[in-house]
């Protein structure tokens, strides 16, 4: 049995790698393999995974890489993760990528997709839209379309045909990985301190670039290796990270956080891991399933729109109570439209429920720490005394 | 004879350049920029007259007898004999300023303790002069504000103990003193500071053989050349303030451009990192701007960031580059922002990072915000010019070369010494070309 | 540096279209302040993807924050505004259309005319090229608890509109957002009625794009920017499918067709402007703090713009587009999908290199707006590509809409200044080549 150890360090390799060599030595061991690079939030990676393909999550550059031409496209007060990630694409670090998929997630990444059909021409390039209307007969019949047109869309692009049996097939196996991750997720909820947040974030990362079912194996191996495991348990509070769901923050501030008296015990980092809640039925019409999955079942987020003002921000508040969390940290990118748009509105509902919360902003390629270790121990600290009190 | 000017004003130097009718440069002049812009591009005006003037007497003097060998030696000589000159002068100037100072209550009871400070501090500021300008001796900087400023004070602080006087007091006086004599324009006397000057220089080297009288008649020969201001043209950041018209006025940008064009005539693309703003401009074959791009708002990764730098390190700017060179790892910095640049500094010394690893980061992500310019305007064409103050920084010229090679594979890089004049050496051109197109549509019309 | 003294600015004759317009504008502040007297209900939306003709179907009044936000700039209040909004939490990062509207809420939220704008009744969230919008009205709505209609226009992510995204549209229309505007409004809805609005609407936009394309003219009798904000004013905001458009859009069309026919140029705060030198087209919207600061460093030199992107942010009608009484849902969904914003980066790249050409301009030049990423994310890739594809040189300046802060006079100066030298040496030496040659 591998130990947690090995299984991140594996992990670690694969988020140093801006060469995407595992998935390059995936496309590589076949002839007509194709990959197609997705950004965050969310694609429907069972339809590409239908089609035989590697559906490969692209978050930008992170803290190494050094973005010269990608900083040319883009003026001071835009966020990083656009710049890195054309800095990727003109570098060549994703010159086996046969499709690129930017979804509506906000005016930035969508004005990316327009870039990208300038810049690579010769590539599949689409901006996946999705309803912000969620009446089964409005938005989801729009969605079940949009998703026919992306299925379609894909098969042109491989030559191939993707069928309603690889899709049902597809379906059950993001089912088990996301029912997977939900169990990490839990298990780190219940017990943080064997859990710490940079290596469950590794884990999910490594779910970007791995084909689904050998990520599903690595979680399975993980929550058998870390039962078996002690760490010791410190006197932590517990807090719920949110904001993080497009550009990421250096691996050092996931730490810096828990390293500061924080234990995160949910967060909503690689939203595409979980998106969807519940599991998508395997029978009848696939593409229907999945676009009703979407309007009733996932993830609640600032880049969609929330039609019932009295449910405004309230996910964030079952969250707290589902993971015994004592505090919310909103961390957030610099310049990120939706997050920052929506904070205030968020930080409302909380003060209505009595959760405490600090803010901060961040980029990928943060380089100070310090700031955030002060602020994350002064919140453990102010939360300690609060509860004792 | 004609003579056409081009004055660049920078937000730290003053540069002027001086070409003849044939656009050869005969005079550079530079000098610390300041609250009268007007002043300060009299001033860098007039150093590049002074320049010219050695231009011609060099000339002159080709030939003369007795001179054969020590020609280069003589108007060393002769230069800084005159430079001493001119700075006695300012030196009157300054200590009479100084005078006029002791009024009001902070003064009371010891103004004449102060006068008779102030003219001892400027009896030794006198004295020592001379040896500021020897041969070999070396100066920090040629301007007047701070070899005067560095001497005062530490003359002031013994003349003050030494007359139970507050220090703070000759502080105060030589303060307020700075900026008037400063912001004042240049006495005009040239031709007279240079008569004294040779005269002394001749004194001095009586009887080695040459012939005083001739030496004496052909650089006053020289300085007899009237020089006609034929056109000046300003550029740089200060120039909408200078008192010019618009056809005299030009943009730094397309100076820039032209002023690396006549230095390499093969250039395409130039970089200029200067205190406040890095351009990244495309000339085409003959010199004209085709595109440019200038960093945002903020001065993330100008000039001015070293600036923080160096204070935040309690070093001067001309050692960050050579302490940079010593390093053997560069560290990754990722923080242009001259805001934040001291609180990663302190943040990386905390982490036990040295120092010449630090710094060496720094030149690296300075150079890195440059490319992203450089990039945003086209990229890199052979050849490659790299202007400004910056360009003087051997560290940043290190990194420069690396990520040239890395992204733009095998260019020439140029990197004139004299970079610091490339505006206004464009801007000379552009005033050679107002009044030649000028004279050459005429032409046409009769 | 021409500066006329006060006397001079006062003396500029007043054009009868900017009389006619200034009444309207008065009028509608006037009815909006007076909606709880009179009784009327209004209804907030944006510009882009604004259904005048379908709000006015139910009788509600149309009020518009990104309308009041650009006063509050063009007043020299946003600044307050702002900073005010900041305190409340709003991040310095984010637009600052929002934080002007949420600013002026906590500050009285008063009309231009100084009386205080109505609550709104209903808020119409029409999600059309911006997603900023989305996230606006959700803070309209925490602060109003009012009735809040999603419109979702996809976006022309392939650079087409096709027959799923209207159809989705036009269903949002039919059982969504008519049955709420009903309930909130108690009038019935009445599709004739819709038709009436959409033929008046169509009248007003030929002459609109017309007056617009008065610019191919030389010299351009307009600035079809910073002019052109003002001849968009009221088809872009409350007054599209009215009568008072209809004469508002006539008149202006003959008092352009008049200066063309003398051979004259724009008018300008400063009277009329000198010799044109420079065509410029201009992508980006205007800053309203400083504008007309702004606007003189162009007419100082001569510039004048003959077409703008911006001017077509609420509807994009030069390229043919007209509101059709034939098909109303059809059409009102087809222009919320074709507004500016919502087309994707190659149609804006074309749309712009093919100004370029027909207005037979100097080149582009890009007012990037730090508000507004929907705009200014991409534009560096858009300025490389109209410069590649028209051979002419753009410009890049860097400014706000309506926060003071971001607003560098001397910065922008000293960009233009290099920008036309830039074009000058260009034409200088053009001619010498065409001269030797």
């Amino acid at each position: 049995m591998s130990s947690t150890e090995s299984i991140i360090a594996r992990c670690q390799a694969l988020f140093d790698d801006l060469d995407f060599t595992s998935a390059r030595e995936w496309k590589a061991a076949e002839a007509g393999r194709r990959v197609v690079g997705y950004m965050p939030i969310y694609v429907p990676r069972e339809i590409i995974h239908a089609g035989g393909m590697l559906p490969l999550g692209i978050v930008g550059g992170g803290e190494q890489l050094e973005v010269i031409h990608g900083d040319a496209y883009y003026q001071s007060y835009i966020c990083r993760i656009p710049r890195s990630t054309i800095e990727l694409g003109v570098s060549g670090r994703l010159d086996f990528v046969d499709g690129m998929l930017f979804p509506s997630i906000c005016d930035v990444i969508r004005n990316l997709s327009g870039m990208w059909k300038l810049m690579f021409p010769e590539i599949y390039v689409r901006y996946f839209d999705v309803p912000q209307n969620y009446t089964d007969s409005i938005g989801g019949n729009y969605y079940r379309n949009e998703l026919q047109e992306l299925r379609e869309g894909l098969e042109e692009m491989a030559g191939i045909k993707i069928t309603d049996e690889a899709l049902r097939r597809s379906i059950a196996i993001y089912n088990e990985n996301r029912r997977l991750v939900r169990q990490v997720y839990e298990y780190r909820a219940k017990q943080p301190w064997k859990a710490p947040a940079a290596e469950v974030y590794l884990l999910m990362r490594a779910g970007l670039v791995l084909p689904v079912e050998e990520h599903s194996q690595m979680l399975q191996d993980w929550l058998a290796a870390v039962e078996a495991e002690d760490r010791p348990m410190r006197d932590n509070c517990r807090v719920v990270l949110t904001g993080l769901f497009c550009e990421q923050p250096p691996l050092n501030l996931i730490k810096s956080i828990e390293l500061s008296g924080c234990y995160v015990v949910d967060d909503d980092l690689q939203l595409v891991t979980r998106w969807l809640t519940a599991d998508v039925p395997q029978d009848g019409d696939p593409l229907e399933n999945l676009a009703l999955a979407f309007l009733h079942h996932s993830e609640s987020t600032s880049a969609k729109y929330e039609p019932d003002e009295k449910e405004k921000g309230q996910y964030l508040v079952r969250t707290v109570q589902r993971t015994g969390a004592e505090g919310v940290i909103f961390a957030s990118p610099s310049f990120c439209d939706p997050a920052l748009l929506d904070r205030p509105m968020l930080q409302h509902v909380l003060k209505a429920a009595n959760i405490p919360y600090i803010a901060f902003k961040y980029a990928e390629n943060s380089g100070q720490m310090q700031p955030i270790r002060e602020q994350a121990g002064t919140f453990a600290d102010s939360i300690k005394l609060w509860s004792e009190a | 004879m004609k003579c056409f000017i081009g004055i660049d004003l920078g937000s730290t130097t003053t540069k002027a350049v001086l070409m003849d009718g044939n656009q050869h440069i005969l005079g550079r002049g530079i000098t610390n920029s300041r609250s009268n812009y007007d002043t300060a591009s009299r001033v860098a005006k007039q150093e590049a007259v002074v320049d010219t003037r050695m231009t011609l007497c060099r000339r002159g003097l080709a030939g003369a007898a007795g001179l054969e060998d020590g020609l280069d030696d003589f108007l060393g000589e002769l230069e800084r004999s005159f430079r001493l000159e001119q700075f006695l002068d300012q030196l009157g100037d300054l200590e009479a300023t100084c005078k006029t100072q002791i009024t009001g209550d902070r003064f009371a009871g010891v103004e004449k303790e102060v006068d008779a400070a102030l003219v001892a501090i400027f009896d030794e500021l006198r004295d020592t002069a001379p040896a500021l300008f020897a041969p070999g001796a070396k100066r920090k900087s040629d301007f007047f504000r701070d070899i005067a400023g560095a001497h005062y004070l530490q003359v002031a602080e013994k003349v003050a103990k030494e007359a139970g006087l507050p220090y703070e007091l000759l502080l105060n006086v030589y303060d307020k003193s700075i900026i008037d004599v400063e912001n004042r324009p240049p006495s005009e006397d040239l031709t007279g500071k240079f008569v004294d000057a040779l005269v002394r220089v001749l004194a001095a080297t009586s009887g080695d053989g040459r012939d005083a009288g001739d030496i004496e008649q052909r650089v006053k020969d020289a300085l007899a050349i009237e020089l006609e201001e034929t056109f000046v043209v300003g550029t740089g950041y200060g120039r909408v303030t200078l008192p010019f018209s618009k056809e005299h006025i030009r943009s730094e940008i397309l100076c820039h451009g032209l002023g690396a064009h006549m230095m390499y005539p093969k250039t395409r693309t130039v970089l200029d990192i200067g205190g406040q703003d890095t351009k990244g401009i495309q000339v085409d074959a003959s010199g004209i701007v085709e595109n440019f791009q200038m960093n945002d708002r903020c001065a993330a990764g100008c000039g001015r960031y070293l600036g923080y730098i160096a204070d935040e390190m309690n070093m001067g700017l001309h050692e960050l580059g050579p302490m940079a060179m010593k390093s053997t790892r560069s560290v990754r910095i990722n923080s242009t922002c001259t805001v934040f640049a001291g609180a990663e500094l302190r943040d990386r010394l905390a982490l036990g990072e040295n120092r010449e690893d630090i710094l060496a980061g720094l030149h690296r992500a300075i150079i890195l915000r440059a490319m992203s310019i450089i990039s945003r305007s086209g990229g890199i064409t052979d050849q490659f010019t790299f202007t400004g103050g910056v360009a003087k920084n051997e560290a940043a010229v290190r990194e420069l070369k690396k990520l040239v090679q890395e992204n733009y594979g095998d260019v020439t890089i140029n990197i004139d010494p004299d970079s610091i004049y490339t505006g206004a050496l464009g801007a000379a051109t552009f005033a050679h070309r107002a009044v030649e197109d000028g004279a050459a549509r005429e032409g046409v019309q009769a | 540096m021409s500066t006329k003294p006060q006397a001079a600015q006062t003396e500029v004759a007043k054009d009868d279209s900017m009389l006619k317009q200034k009444t309207m504008m008065a009028g509608h502040y006037e009815r909006l302040t007076s909606a709880k007297e009179t009784g009327a209900k209004t209804c907030s939306t944006f510009v882009p993807g604004n259904l005048n003709e379908l709000i006015m179907c139910f009788d509600l009044l149309n009020n518009l924050p990104e309308v009041n936000a650009i006063q509050a700039g063009l007043r020299k209040k946003s600044g307050l505004y702002v900073m005010e909004s900041e305190k409340l939490g709003h991040s310095e990062d984010v637009c600052t259309y929002v934080k002007s509207d949420i600013g002026m809420m906590a500050k009285g939220n008063l009309a231009p005319n100084g009386k205080a704008l109505p609550d709104p009744d209903v808020l119409m969230l029409s999600y059309t090229g911006c997603f900023t919008f989305m996230k606006w009205f959700e803070l309209l709505r925490e602060q109003y608890k009012c009735p809040t209609i999603m419109l979702h226009t996809p976006y022309e992510g392939d650079g087409k509109i096709t027959a799923n995204m209207r159809d989705y549209m036009v269903k949002q229309l039919k059982e969504e957002v008519i049955p709420t505007l009903e309930e909130v409004s108690g009038v019935k809805f009445d599709i004739d009625r819709l038709r009436e609005y959409l033929k008046k609407s169509a009248l007003a936009e030929d002459d609109l794009v017309h007056v617009l394309q008065s610019a191919k003219n030389k010299p351009s009798p307009i600035d079809a920017y910073f002019g052109g904000i003002y001849y968009i004013g009221p088809i872009f905001g409350a007054f599209r499918g009215t009568d008072d458009a209809i004469d508002y859009y006539r008149t202006l069309r003959e008092e352009v067709d008049a200066r063309v026919a003398a051979g004259a140029g724009p008018v300008t705060p400063d009277g009329d402007m000198g010799p044109e030198k420079y065509r410029l087209i201009v992508e980006g919207p205007p800053n309203y703090t400083s504008f007309r600061d702004f606007w003189k460093m162009f007419y100082d030199e001569g510039a004048v713009v003959v077409a703008s992107s911006y001017t077509k942010v609420g509807g994009v009608y030069d390229l043919g587009f007209r509101h059709d009484p034939d098909n109303p849902l059809e059409s009102l969904a087809d222009y919320c999908l074709g507004v500016y914003t919502n087309r994707n980066l190659p149609q804006r790249v074309e749309m712009l290199a093919d100004y370029v050409e027909e207005y037979e301009a100097d080149g582009l030049l890009i007012n990037s707006i730090k508000s507004c990423n929907s705009f200014s994310a991409g534009q560096l890739l858009i300025m490389r590509e109209v410069e590649r594809r028209t051979g002419k040189p753009a410009a890049f300046i860097e400014t706000d809409l309506v926060d003071p802060r971001y607003f560098s006079p001397a910065n922008v100066k000293n960009r233009l200044e290099s920008y036309f030298q830039m074009v000058d040496q260009k034409r200088a030496s053009a001619t010498a080549s065409g001269v030797a040659a």
